[in-house]
């Protein structure tokens, strides 16, 4: 289960949209071990696509390195997918390297009457994903 | 000549969870096949058919080293080189499929 404050699905989400017809990425960073997600860290997506992400290699060594000093770790790791449904796709799952992170998937395609905008969250270990329920909370305290 | 290799999640698993281990070599490609002799199984995560796979970051010092000489870079004592999986994915549906526009 991902529980996420309300503030924090809003910002995804409106990253999403601003991004779109590109998808847009982005970690959420959080205390390591306490697995809930708090500072969110919007991403440029290097490849500029609407078929693809991939965070700039430099831009990535930075996050690591600051996650490191702050002792956090990527508590959700996000994209969108721009024309199909919130689900990871077969490169989603190739590409998949943390494997405590929360995959959330962002979906701006307008395909069916579903609403604007599905939110969905998954494990993806070892090539098999796992959907799981969202919490959205006002706080976590 | 030891060189700190800072190793990621994914793969702590050849290192017996340590975050950073260390080795040597006069190239990045020597340093790697050194790791190996310790961390069975490490290089063929980070390299295929001779090349850095296309989905792995490695970095030496604060650079990429494919804006340096890629698998061939030179490395000195002291340096520090950090491995980093892509974060990458994406619908990849073919362009002509995505509308909309």
């Amino acid at each position: 289960m991902l529980t996420i404050t309300r503030a924090l699905h809003d910002a995804l989400v409106a990253h999403a949209r601003a991004d779109h017809p590109d998808e847009a990425c982005g970690v959420i960073a959080g205390p390591a071990g306490g697995g809930l997600p708090e500072r969110h860290i919007p991403m440029l997506n290097a490849a500029r696509s609407p078929t693809f992400y991939e965070f700039d290699s430099t831009d990535l060594l930075r996050l690591y390195r600051e996650l490191d000093d702050r002792d956090e770790e990527p508590v959700v790791i996000y994209h969108s997918h721009t024309a199909t449904e919130a689900y990871p796709s077969r490169t989603d799952i190739s590409y998949a390297n943390e494997p405590g992170a929360h995959y959330v998937l962002v979906s701006t395609a307008d395909t069916d009457d579903a609403g604007p905008f599905q939110f969905r969250s998954f494990r993806i270990l070892d090539g098999e994903v796992t959907e799981e329920p969202v919490e959205i909370v006002d706080s976590y305290i | 000549m030891a060189i700190e290799v800072r190793i990621p999640t994914i793969l702590r698993t050849y290192t017996d969870g340590a975050k950073a281990v260390e080795g040597s070599g006069s190239t990045l490609d020597e340093l790697l096949a050194d790791l190996d002799t310790r961390h069975t199984g490490i290089r063929e995560r980070i390299v295929d058919a001779g090349e850095l796979r296309r989905f792995v970051n490695v970095y030496l010092n604060d650079e990429d080293v494919r804006f340096l000489d890629g698998i061939t870079t030179k490395l000195t004592d002291g340096d520090s080189v950090t491995i980093l999986p892509a974060v990458a994915g994406g619908s990849g549906l073919p362009a002509d499929r995505v509308g909309g526009r």
